[in-house]
This record gives C-alpha cells, sequence and structure tokens, in this order.
C-alpha cells in the first residue's frame, strides 16, 4: 500500500492563492488568503489517504484543487502521466471520468428537480456510456450497490434522508467507475448511527472496485477508522503523515498531539485519567498566517527559531513525516529535546520531504 | 435551596406533541428523570429522539401551536414550571436556570454589542445600574477567557471567532450564578481543538459555581468525560437511563449498545464498524411495538406487537425493552 507500488495520484507543491478585493478603490492592498500553500503527497492506488485539520485549514480547497473544481495557483497534479494542473478544459473533463467528488451536504449536492434516475444517470450520459435500457439497468444496478431500492428511481431528493441522500451522492460518484473519489467530509452532516453505514458502505466499495480515496474530514475518529495513512493539515501545510494507527498512538508534531488529544474517548475510565493538552487561542488568519512554523503561535514548545524557519515535512521514523524543526530522526520525542534546542535545523537541508 | 430529597430538577411523564399535516408527532413521550444539586446529566441521542424538545419544555420554550406540553410536571426547586405564569418563568429563564444553544451566532443579536447583550441580564435579573452591570460584563467575559476583556466587550458578534462566540455565551449564561445550565450541543459547530477549550471552561465553572449541568450532545465521548448520569434518547422516549460509569460499562438496551458500538474509538484496533441497520423513525408513523424493533438485531415477535416495559436492572438503572434483563447480562459478558 505504501512505497512499494507507484503512487496513483502524485502531487507536487501545490499552491491556491485567493487574491481578497479589499482596501479602498485607490488604495488596493494585495492581500492574498493561501490556503493551500506548499503541499506534496502521493495517493498510493486501493489506499484510503485520510486529511484532517480543523476548519479553515486548506483541506477542501486541496480535495477540490487535486479535481481542478478550483484552479491551483501553482504546482503538479500527476495522475497517469498527465498533470492535470496544466491540461486544457476540455482534457481535463475526459479525466473527470476517472476523478469523482462526494460532497459533505447531501441536501445541497442533489438537484432538487431531478428524479434520482435521473441524478444517477446523467454522468452515463454525459461521458456517453450508457442510454436508453442499458442505462436504466446501469443506474438499478448503481442503486443496489450503494444500498438502495430500485423502487425509488422516480423519487425526488427531498423524499430521502440524509444517509439515503449520501447514498445517492455515492452512487453518482460511482456511475462512471472512476478510480479515484474525493471524500469532502462525507459523513459530518449525518447521524451516529448513519455514519458507521456510509463509512462501512465506502469501504466495501473501495475494496470492490479497487477505489482510491482522498477522504477529507474533521472527525479524528472517523478519519482514524477508514483512513490507511492520514494527513495533518494546519493552515495550508502538511505538518504530519503517517499510517494512521501511528498518527494516532505516536504522534510527533506538537499539534498533531493536541488534535489527538482533544477527540474525546467514548469511555469514562479513559476520560477520567486522561490529560489533556489544551491550545490556547484560535487557529490564525490564513490571510496572514504567521511567519516561520504557521502553529509556533499555539504551540506549548515553540522556540524563538520557530517563528524564522518555515519546517519543511521530513522523515522522522520509518514512514512517519512531520514538520518541526524541535525534533529529528536521532531525536523524536519532543518531550526529551533539551529546552531550547532545535535538533531538526541541522539536517534540514539533507533530508527531504515525503 | 432545593427539595428535600437533594434533587434540584425532577421531570415526571413530561410528554410534548407537536400537531403537524402528516398527523401528532409524540416528539417527547413519556420522559422522567430527576438531576440532584451539582449533578451533571448527560442526554444522548440522534436528530429526532427529542433531546432538545424535551430541554426545550423546561424552560417552556415550545413554540404553542403546533406544539404543546400535554402531561406531566417538571419541579425545579419545589415548584412545577408547568404551573408558573409567564411572568414567573420569565424570572426563573436567564437567572436560575440558563441555557447554550448550539449555534452561537444565531443567538446572539448581531446589531447589539456584546457588552450591552451581557449588561441586559444583569440588569433585568439582579437590579444591576448600568456601571454595575458593565463592571460585571467585562468579569464575565474574563472568566471565561476572553483575551483583552475590557476592550473586546464593546466589539460586535461577528468580530468574534466561532469559540470566542461560544464563550461570550457561556459568560451570559452564567452572569446570574444560575443553579441550572442547560447546555445544548455546545460545541457541536466548533472544531475539536477550541471544544476542548470549551468543556474545559464548563468543567472549571461548575466546580467554582456548583451548578447543576444538563449537556445534550450526540457525542458519546463528550459525555463520556463530564457527566454523572445519562439518559438516552430514541423516537421520543428514554430508552436508557443509568450513571455514566454503569451505562458505558454494561448497557442494558440493545440500542444504547449499538449506539456505542458504532462509535469508532480512536484508541482502539478496529475492523469493520458495528452499524445500526436502517432509518431513525418517523416520528408521527411509529410501529405499535417498540420503536426500535425494526432496526434492532434481536427483536422478537413479541417486540413489534407490545410496547416494552421500563425495567430497573439495579437501582437508578431503567432500560425499556422487553430483553433488558438478557442484554444486560451478555453486556456484563462481553466488555
Amino acid at each position: 500500500m505504501k512505497n512499494d507500488s507507484q503512487p496513483l495520484i502524485s502531487i507536487k507543491d501545490l499552491k491556491v492563492h485567493f487574491p481578497l478585493a479589499s482596501g479602498s478603490l485607490f488604495r488596493r492592498s494585495r492581500q492574498v488568503v493561501k490556503a493551500v500553500d506548499g503541499v506534496s503527497l502521493d495517493i498510493y492506488p486501493g489506499e484510503t489517504l485520510g486529511l484532517v485539520g480543523e476548519s479553515g485549514c486548506g483541506k477542501s480547497t486541496l480535495g477540490r484543487a487535486v479535481l481542478r473544481l478550483i484552479e491551483p495557483t501553482s504546482g503538479q497534479i500527476l495522475f497517469h502521466g498527465n498533470d492535470l494542473a496544466h491540461l486544457s478544459n476540455s482534457a481535463m473533463r475526459e479525466q473527470r471520468r476517472h476523478l469523482q467528488i462526494i460532497f459533505q451536504d447531501p441536501y445541497a449536492s442533489l438537484n432538487p428537480r431531478m428524479t434520482v434516475s435521473q441524478i444517477i444517470g446523467e454522468p452515463l450520459e454525459t461521458f456517453r456510456l450508457a442510454r436508453g435500457q442499458a442505462k436504466k439497468e446501469r443506474v438499478q444496478e448503481l442503486m443496489e450497490m450503494v444500498g438502495l431500492s430500485a423502487r425509488f428511481l422516480k423519487r425526488y431528493p427531498h423524499e430521502f434522508s440524509g444517509g439515503q441522500r449520501q447514498r445517492i451522492g455515492i452512487a453518482r460518484a460511482l456511475a462512471v467507475d472512476p478510480s479515484f473519489i474525493v471524500a469532502d467530509e462525507p459523513i459530518s452532516a449525518l447521524d451516529v448511527s448513519i455514519q458507521a453505514q456510509i463509512m462501512n458502505l465506502l469501504d466495501q466499495l473501495r475494496r470492490q472496485k479497487n477505489l482510491t480515496y482522498l477522504f477529507i474530514s474533521h472527525d479524528l475518529r472517523a478519519i482514524r477508522h477508514v483512513s490507511d495513512r492520514v494527513a495533518v493539515m494546519y493552515l495550508g501545510r502538511i505538518v504530519e503523515l503517517a499510517e494512521g494507527k501511528t498518527v494516532y498512538k505516536s504522534p510527533l508534531m506538537p499539534y498533531t498531539k493536541a488534535l489527538i488529544s482533544a477527540v474525546p474517548v467514548p469511555d469514562p475510565k479513559i476520560e477520567a485519567k486522561r490529560r489533556r493538552i489544551v491550545l490556547e487561542g484560535d487557529v490564525p488568519s490564513p490571510i496572514n498566517p504567521p511567519t516561520g512554523c504557521r502553529f509556533h503561535t499555539r504551540c506549548p514548545y515553540a522556540i524563538d527559531v520557530c517563528s524564522e524557519i518555515e519546517p519543511q515535512l521530513v522523515q522522522i521514523k520509518p514512514d512517519h513525516f512531520a514538520a518541526c524543526i524541535r525534533i529529528s530522526a536521532e531525536e523524536p520525542e519532543i518531550e526529551r529535546v533539551a529546552p531550547g534546542a532545535a535538533p531538526g535545523l541541522r539536517r534540514d537541508a539533507s533530508s527531504r520531504r515525503a | 435551596m432545593t427539595a428535600s430529597n437533594g434533587s434540584l430538577l425532577s421531570v415526571k411523564d413530561l410528554r410534548t406533541y407537536f400537531q403537524t399535516e402528516d398527523g401528532t408527532v409524540k416528539a417527547v413521550d413519556g420522559v422522567s428523570f430527576e438531576l440532584k444539586q451539582g449533578e451533571t446529566l448527560g442526554i444522548v441521542g440522534e436528530s429526532g429522539s427529542g433531546k432538545s424538545v424535551a430541554n426545550l419544555s423546561l424552560m417552556r420554550l415550545i413554540p404553542d401551536p403546533p406544539g404543546k406540553i400535554i402531561s406531566g410536571s417538571i419541579m425545579f426547586d419545589g415548584r412545577d414550571i408547568l404551573k408558573l405564569s409567564q411572568r414567573e418563568v420569565r424570572d426563573l429563564r436567564g437567572k436560575r436556570i440558563a441555557m447554550i444553544f448550539q449555534d452561537p451566532m444565531t443567538s446572539l443579536n448581531p446589531f447589539m454589542r456584546v457588552s450591552k447583550q451581557l449588561m441586559e441580564v444583569t440588569q433585568l435579573h439582579l437590579g444591576h445600574t448600568k456601571e454595575q452591570a458593565r463592571a460585571h460584563a467585562v468579569k464575565m467575559l474574563e472568566h471565561v477567557g476572553i483575551p483583552d476583556a475590557r476592550e473586546r466587550a464593546d466589539s460586535y458578534p461577528h468580530e468574534f471567532s466561532g469559540g470566542m462566540r461560544q464563550r461570550v455565551m457561556i459568560a451570559m449564561a452564567l452572569s446570574c450564578q444560575p443553579e441550572l445550565l442547560i447546555a445544548d450541543e455546545p460545541t457541536t459547530a466548533l472544531d475539536v481543538t477550541i471544544q476542548a477549550q470549551i468543556l474545559e471552561i464548563i468543567k472549571r465553572l461548575k466546580a467554582e459555581t456548583g451548578a447543576s449541568i444538563i449537556l445534550i450532545t450526540h457525542d458519546l465521548g463528550i459525555v463520556a468525560g463530564m457527566t454523572d448520569h445519562i439518559i438516552v434518547m430514541y423516537a421520543g422516549k428514554v430508552f436508557e437511563q443509568a450513571t455514566t460509569a454503569e451505562l458505558f460499562e454494561r448497557p442494558g438496551n440493545p440500542y444504547t449498545r449499538g449506539l456505542l458500538r458504532s462509535v469508532p474509538d480512536p484508541t482502539d484496533e478496529q475492523g469493520k464498524l458495528y452499524q445500526i441497520p436502517g432509518l431513525p423513525p418517523d416520528l408521527a408513523h411509529l410501529p405499535p411495538g417498540c420503536p426500535f424493533a425494526p432496526r434492532c438485531e434481536r427483536a422478537q415477535e413479541l417486540c413489534h406487537r407490545e410496547f416494552p416495559p421500563y425495567v430497573e436492572l439495579t437501582p437508578g438503572h431503567f432500560s425499556l425493552c422487553h430483553f433488558a434483563d438478557e442484554v444486560f447480562a451478555e453486556s456484563a459478558d462481553q466488555v
């Protein structure tokens, strides 16, 4: 699942900047929101890569930029030898067959004036994959695949519950037999008992159809459950990347540590004993992100240099990457690093990113 | 201050129904519970379970029509809230019973400075003068950890972040030192690191003031760390009620068990996640027997036919199930 195969998608130094039109007519200030600011990630065939972060960290923008639903400012997205970021619109449209998305809000992402069979059938027509009877059969097959009765073909979205609508959205995404799906907070709007159903469905479909997912969520428990590897994002940058289990058991970067410790565990005995790292303050604005390490304003381990040097995502342990100058492969435990020391600084230039 | 048995709030057989085009929706149907002084009660349920309606009923905030509290009693400090006049209820609200809602943006007035909104509360309930109220407002804002409270007090709600707004709400709710704080999904709209901050504040303030808390949430992780007792609601009914420790260790209801098993535990190795099949029920068209029977893995013919009894498993631990004893026994084996 990891480095033994070629990545399906390779994101290289991707940036998505949004210019802000502000200031007066005569004194335009050139402010820019750096939603995604230099992200490099490889996604391997058949894996679920979890992308987790708090609101405003850029995770949804990243997911959409990979599919060119938002235009990247710079960088590359390699997929089957093509750089998606630089394809013409028509060439990109052809590629969309292989790249689909499932949205968070099952209420807003389905056209209320279309029946379920029209919604699921539309991509089949767009890509000229099936017509007439073949299309009808394909739609029924897709509905059964996601656990919806074919009796519902003629119904409209408002006649369904949130979980059922999410199933419709999944069927629509699967209609064109994609190889890669961005699932953007697919369970956040659903009830607990329904979340489990959708997570299981997505996992089952991945196995059956050998799909690859970029699973975006703010829900650390869900991410941990569905993902093979997890990437943690903070203010436009990936700050930690490792196997899901590893990120939870032994996070390295102080932000990840705080994030994991903030997740309530459904067990009163564990909760009573836990010592939480409660971070001070809010996530800073991505308009003027802090210099150096973007987390230094809230980091309990920050030293002066942290505000000056932007840390790179480097391998600290095998297949475990973190962006923090206060740790290194030799001294991975930040609690044990000497006060004021920054062992990561020395090696920063030599060993590079994931 | 409290009734002789030490309970601050005692709800008996509360029923709140809504008349809709689709028929009568029994949003809350026979809910009873008690809350002792200084305790935290968690109310857990999915959307449509009736947890929020139950708590709006406590404050007499049910829009009528279409809603109506059909029966029951809500004894607060020896008096039945349902029998009070509007005026008397208004005196209770905000003063002795306060509420925090999920979305702080919609519960604060966007046109009013935060300081003014906080001052209103104490001017109304405690008879503060303007100067006293202002000093108190700033003190409360400092108390919930708003930096530069003196300056920030004159900002408008939109100038605060989500987490800061929820702090403002808490400051407002606690202005009059209420004896009961009802927090309805107080952290659902917030990020985890901010959620952790808010939960810490609620815990600290509870320790300082000794207030009782009702915490309504869908998140079992939050109730695990915050509450003494839990009631689990489904289809307007209390399906299970127990101390927090016992509920997690030995659930006696199939719905509770399903709910506990369907939450991924980040500390655990996991394969396929347990899932409760089917959909939450349509409250206007409930089946005749147990409302959970269509989704229950151990439902028998009896469950579809007859409404289940409310079985007391151990003192204070109740479960609404025909097979409560069996489920309770199984839970002991499994955990």
